[in-house]
């Protein structure tokens, strides 16, 4: 006979399956309130104007984010010149000698500075740049990024170089092709799509930094190209704007914020389908 | 063929240049910080004073302020991230719902915490405000308690991701035989799933507070900026990596600014050896499932 026991360990069974759904669910609330939030009040100051001009002076309604936009691709820019060839150099070196005293030491550097605190790398920065050269600068702002971006660029590039077989490698070589060549036609060619994914998700990522351009770009109400003058960036902009009193900048920080969402996240959605299309495979 | 001693030497450069740019950064920051070690010595630790007007700089309140976030908002967060790594690593294990969790799950670990913060500001602080006039506490809305909240809605992606991996790595065989012995999905769960993958878990939520502590921005918004140490979790303070952000720009005493360089190298330590504890658990996880 089976005793009321078994019924009341499967209704506990159940009531916990449950439970961990719509707690599950719950936990993706926030999500849908921030991305309902930013569309809602960022639409409405959407316009070709918003994005061609610069912004107007508190107390008049209108003006757009062209500094931001602008500063923002040019540390994009900066961060990526510095940061993509010594992170895929490094990838490289990590993935072709996987053991090892040195391997270990770079791996650990590597290690620490992705998890060094964004405050901490703009200090770095303010000191290693903004104070030898004498002021804030795009220069400095990229620098600061280029060290956040370049752990990620060769964790990617690691990890994808590791999965390709050393088989392909060795017929390159027995062919007599030389070991320069063979990474730069064979592996490289091959663990492309990671290498792909990796400095996406790294712009992503240095696209919406603000806490290390505070002290390094700074920000700049107007539009500048010289790598040695104060540049403004979006998250910038967001961070003065919504911390101003004036709603006319509220409306303008709202409108920023649906901009750089947009981007954010469309370029990590682009980064999954590189993934999935090329994925490393054999 | 002579292009090859080159390419290698620009590999190995490569790698030496890393150590360089670590020991480079540990240098500056130290180098930087010695002014105020001069000056108050360890008293920085353990002095509350923090006066930027007399150049009196201890920054207690803001180790405080800043524990007291980092760990409200892992207590938030470990129960919807276990929830969403137990259901992801093993309910819907491959099925098309993971697949959606899974994508609510990593898309808010993309979104700028300067977006976090301005949104906090606007929604959640209001809604907090009306909370603590419930309560019958001062009505601030900016606080502890509304910059862990936020917090913890960031660090539900680090956090489950690697609890996610863990469970997922619990063997089929240790399940199957607590199966075969009557015992309901729950009961597998809490005799066999969590006490193996126990270790996994601990090391996720280590991960998650040495993200939790070094966040800045959203935390900077709606923390309320207070140079005191805080009363209670409702009440207006400052972390480490708000206290930098706020007034470094603004130091122009070369004192004060050594100060919050001294926070921030205290700053990176801390979280230097919380990652360092977090992935050498993982590590010996990993090694102990496969090996």
């Amino acid at each position: 006979m089976v005793d009321n026991g078994v019924s009341f360990r499967i209704f506990k069974d159940n009531l916990f399956k449950w439970s961990l759904v719509l707690v599950s669910f719950l936990a993706t609330v926030p999500l849908f309130l921030i991305l309902f939030y930013v569309a809602k009040n960022g639409i409405s100051s959407f316009s070709w104007t918003f994005i061609t001009h610069l912004p107007k002076p508190p107390g008049e309604a209108g003006g757009g984010i062209l500094n931001g936009i602008v500063g923002t691709l040019l540390l994009i820019g900066w961060s990526s010149l510095l940061s993509i060839p010594l992170g895929i150099t490094l990838g490289l070196y990590l993935s072709e000698f996987r053991e090892g005293f040195f391997s270990y030491w770079v791996r650990l550097c590597i290690d620490v500075l992705q998890g060094t605190p964004s405050v901490v790398i703009g200090i770095v920065a303010y000191a290693w740049i903004v104070i030898t050269m004498g002021g804030f600068s795009l220069f400095s702002g990229g620098v600061a990024l280029s060290l956040i971006m370049v752990p990620m660029i060769v964790k990617a590039t690691e990890e994808t170089l590791k999965l390709i077989p050393s088989a392909l490698k060795e017929a390159s070589l027995a062919l007599g092709v030389s070991y320069s060549k063979t990474i730069f036609k064979v592996i490289i060619p091959s663990g492309l799509s990671g290498i792909v994914t990796g400095i996406l998700l790294g712009v992503a990522r240095v696209a919406g930094e603000t806490a290390p351009l505070l002290f390094t770009a700074f920000g700049n109400p107007f539009v500048n190209w010289n790598p040695l003058k104060p540049v403004s960036a979006l998250p910038i902009l967001i961070f003065n704007y919504a911390s101003s009193p004036f709603p006319e900048w509220h409306q303008l920080a709202w409108g920023a914020s649906l901009f750089l969402v947009t981007i954010v996240l469309l370029l990590n959605a682009v980064s999954r389908v590189v993934i999935r299309k090329w994925k490393v495979q054999f | 063929m002579k292009s090859e001693p080159t390419f290698k030497g620009i590999l190995y450069l490569s790698a030496a240049s890393t150590i360089f740019l670590l020991a480079g950064l540990f240098f500056t920051l130290l180098r930087h910080s010695l002014p105020s070690l001069k000056a108050f010595g360890f008293g920085m630790f353990y002095r509350s004073v923090w006066n930027p007007v007399s150049g009196d700089f201890g920054a207690f309140p803001f180790i405080v302020g800043t524990l007291f976030t980092a760990f409200l908002a892992l207590a938030f967060c470990t129960p919807f991230a276990l929830a969403i790594s137990l259901l992801l690593g093993e309910y819907w294990r491959g099925t098309t719902w993971s697949g959606i969790l899974q994508t609510l799950i990593e898309v808010p670990a993309g979104i700028p915490s300067v977006i976090y913060g301005f949104w906090g500001l606007f929604l959640v602080v209001p809604l907090i405000r009306s909370l603590e006039s419930k309560l019958h506490v001062a009505p601030y809305g900016v606080g502890i308690f509304t910059a862990s909240v936020i917090l913890s809605i960031m660090i539900i992606p680090y956090a489950a991701s690697l609890m996610i991996e863990t469970i997922k790595l619990v063997p089929y065989d240790l399940k199957e035989a607590a199966y075969s012995l009557g015992a309901t999905r729950v009961e597998v769960i809490r005799n066999v799933v969590l006490p193996y993958a126990r270790s996994g878990v601990f090391a996720g939520i280590l991960l998650a507070l040495g993200r939790a502590l070094g966040e800045t921005m959203a935390v900077t918004m709606v923390i309320g900026n207070s140079n005191f140490i805080p009363k209670s979790i409702f009440a207006p303070a400052n972390t480490m990596a708000s206290i930098i952000a706020n007034e470094f720009t603004e130091a122009s005493d070369p004192l004060h600014l050594s100060s919050l360089i001294e926070v921030g190298v205290l700053l990176f330590f801390l979280t230097m050896v919380i990652n360092m504890i977090g992935k050498a658990i993982i590590r010996r996880t990993v090694s102990g499932a496969y090996g």
